[in-house]
């Protein structure tokens, strides 16, 4: 197998997948963004900012645990988790967040729009803006602003205004069309921070460099804590910010194993998950062409999962391009699967997961007990706060007064 | 008659009469697949002299509430690709219309792009024009498009930038669609300023004939930017009298009426 380049074409082409596929209002403050970060890239003063605000700020580089009870209960891969959820706002999204905050900044743009499923980028968006006093305006499906009613508190808290979106499915895609729609509306006056690695170019690069972190920290720890590399990491993949976040810094690591964990939903069946590799096939949607869940005559599939954040109908194109090469293998967990390793998470170690971390968890615990003598990794991307209505819906024993 | 020709005459025929071409959007479907053709038929006699035929889609990025809407019961009533081609042959039966298919890439990519140009041209289509495809994305689009004799129309927009307004005016055909403002569809009391300059610059790029759409909805926008371009588009005007008489018998007289006090034609 050829090493992936690890860079996109000048296109933003991985492969096929990715490009620009934008009204061409759009063209201009695209190129205009990717010339930004490239300048950005160069300069020493921007990279000592974000690195002092991610270290002091946010709070890297975050731990690498040995889940040392989970292993022993599983009784086959030694498994260690990278903590993402410890940083500040909760999840990894905040990296993006203060990358893009600072991009936006050098630009000279006062507005800050962005999209968000779970409300954990609209809480990481909030708080960046609220950290250098841009006006922030985050754009929500109505769906997932009821199931992730912390967040939306949270936001506003924050300062930021929650747009509720209610056109089709209520959710994360149709929280990225408004925000598109906004953003082709004020592009003079307004930076579009994008929360995952979708979209056109340069996004999704330009998301994976400010997340790779995650992977370089990773890598760095292994090696001093036990002189290897894992044998497999496993990451769940909503657009793929995380993933590809973790992923970046083995993609030339012939031995170690990618796994992207789909949401496998309620079922197989269109509408009723969010499984775009077993499920889908190339589009084009909001502005990227990747492996996309769609009818047979083209339309946009709705989507579900239990996890707001992995509800989307589209995968990050990097990924689509690590499918095809065969770098990267992409498999699904299901609502249940996802929920169970959440618990188990809990009582094994004290660490509850976000639902969409969980999904990772969910894969690693089913492949961990044939799997003596190996290494895992599992990013865990969030942490579960957020989900506590979700949880308690869905494990109603728990929340009753205990007899005894 | 290659359809391209269709184009370029009709712009031609309405430069000798003086007057802009009104280029008229309709979403396929709305409010039913089976009355699409009578609504187009409706335009042409009230004065629409080009046919953008949109095909809907379920995520219209680029679109405001009303073709949004447009686009939404258009699915519910089940318009399929295939039966907005079947469309656009029934209205090329009854009319010298040039017909522009308008879309977003996603259903074309779907349906196939290569027999998608074949069975556009086989029906009457004169042209595409596709809302989220950048020219740098359109070389194998334009080149099966080109294969078939079909116009590529794309869209400059106000922040385009000089290198930009280049590109649109090499890759298009039949003539260059000029958005008047940042945003998406929708009415608007009054037209952007610098849409004339926009246009200037185009015009000094290319002998092409340059149309400007998005906000266009009154006859005295018409007659404005009537004074500078070859063609006004308009859209969510014509899906917003379809939305509030999808209903009613008379549906089309509504639609012929409100297209002529738009273009002014007898």
């Amino acid at each position: 197998m050829s090493t992936t380049t690890q860079t996109p074409d000048a296109g933003g082409h991985f492969g096929p997948y990715g490009g620009r596929y934008v009204p061409e209002t759009l063209m201009a403050p695209l190129e205009e963004l990717e010339r930004a970060f490239h300048e950005a890239q160069q300069d020493e003063g921007f990279r000592a900012e974000l690195k002092d605000l991610l270290a002091n700020f946010a709070g890297r580089p975050t731990p690498l645990y040995e889940a040392k009870r989970l292993s022993q209960t599983l009784g086959g891969a030694r498994i260690f988790i990278k903590r993402e959820d410890l940083l500040h706002t909760g999840a990894h999204k905040i990296n993006n967040c203060l990358g893009q905050i600072l991009l936006a900044r050098r630009m000279g743009k006062q507005r800050i729009i962005a999209e968000t499923g779970a409300g954990q980028h609209g809480v990481a968006t909030a708080t960046v803006c609220a950290l250098f006093g841009l006006e922030c305006v985050v754009y929500m499906g109505e769906e997932d602003m009821r199931r992730q009613r912390l967040n939306v508190f949270r936001m506003r808290m924050l300062g930021a205004r929650v747009v509720s979106v209610t056109s089709g499915s209520r959710t994360l895609k149709d929280a990225v069309s408004e925000a598109m729609r906004d953003w082709v509306t004020n592009v003079s006056s307004t930076h579009y921070l994008l929360g995952s690695a979708l979209g056109s170019h340069p996004y999704p690069m330009m998301v994976r460099e400010f997340h790779r972190c995650t992977g370089d920290e990773a890598r760095a720890q292994f090696l001093e804590r036990i002189g290897r590399l894992p044998d497999t990491i496993f990451a769940c993949v909503g657009g793929g910010s995380n993933a590809i976040g973790v992923f970046t810094a083995f993609i030339g690591d012939a031995g170690v194993k990618l796994v992207g964990v789909e949401a496998g939903g309620r079922s197989g069946q269109l509408g009723e998950h969010a499984a775009r590799f077993s499920g889908g096939s190339p589009g084009v949607l909001q502005g990227a062409y990747s492996y996309l869940l769609q009818n047979e005559d083209g339309q946009v599939s709705l989507t579900h999962s239990v996890s707001a954040g992995l509800d989307y109908a589209l995968v990050g194109p990097e990924h689509a391009w690590l499918h095809d090469q065969g770098r990267a293998e992409y498999v699904s967990a299901t609502d249940t699967a996802a929920l169970a390793a959440a618990k188990t998470l809990a009582r094994t170690e004290g660490i509850i997961p976000a639902l969409e971390s969980a999904h990772a968890v969910a894969e690693a615990l089913r492949r961990a007990p044939g799997a003596k003598d190996e290494v895992y990794l599992i990013n865990l991307s969030g942490r579960g706060d957020k989900d506590t209505d979700i949880y308690r819906e869905n494990f109603p024993e728990l929340d009753k007064d205990d007899a005894e | 008659m290659p359809s391209s020709e269709r184009i370029a005459r009709c712009f031609e025929a309405c430069k000798q009469a003086g007057r802009p071409a009104l280029v008229a959007y309709l979403t396929a479907g709305d409010p039913h697949p089976d009355r699409t053709v009578e609504l187009a038929l409706a335009l042409e006699r009230g004065g629409a002299d080009v046919l953008e035929l949109g095909v809907p889609f379920s995520d219209p990025i680029a679109d405001g509430p009303v073709i949004q809407h447009a686009s939404d019961r258009a699915l519910h009533a089940g318009t399929t690709v295939a039966r907005v081609l079947e469309i656009a042959k029934e209205i090329r039966a009854r009319s010298a219309m040039p017909i522009i298919l308008f879309s977003y890439m996603n259903p074309l990519l779907r349906y196939g792009f290569d027999r998608l140009c074949t069975e556009a041209r086989a029906a009457g289509v004169d042209g595409c024009l596709f809302t989220d495809l950048s020219v740098e994305e359109a070389d194998s689009t334009v080149a099966a498009m080109k294969k078939h004799g079909l116009d590529t129309v794309f869209l400059a927009a106000p922040t385009s930038t000089e290198r930009r307004l280049k590109l649109v005016a090499e890759y298009s055909t039949g003539f260059v669609y000029v958005v008047s403002r940042t945003g998406v569809t929708g009415e608007q009391a009054t037209v952007a300023g610098g849409v004339h300059e926009l246009v200037s610059q185009l015009k000094a790029l290319t002998p092409l004939p340059v149309a400007v759409g998005f906000g266009i909805s009154r006859r005295e926008h018409v007659e404005a930017i009537g004074g500078y371009a070859d063609g006004v588009v308009v859209g969510s005007a014509f899906m917003r009298v379809v939305e509030e008489h999808g209903a009613s018998a008379d549906l089309a007289a509504q639609l012929e009426s409100f297209t002529r006090g738009l273009s002014g034609r007898p």
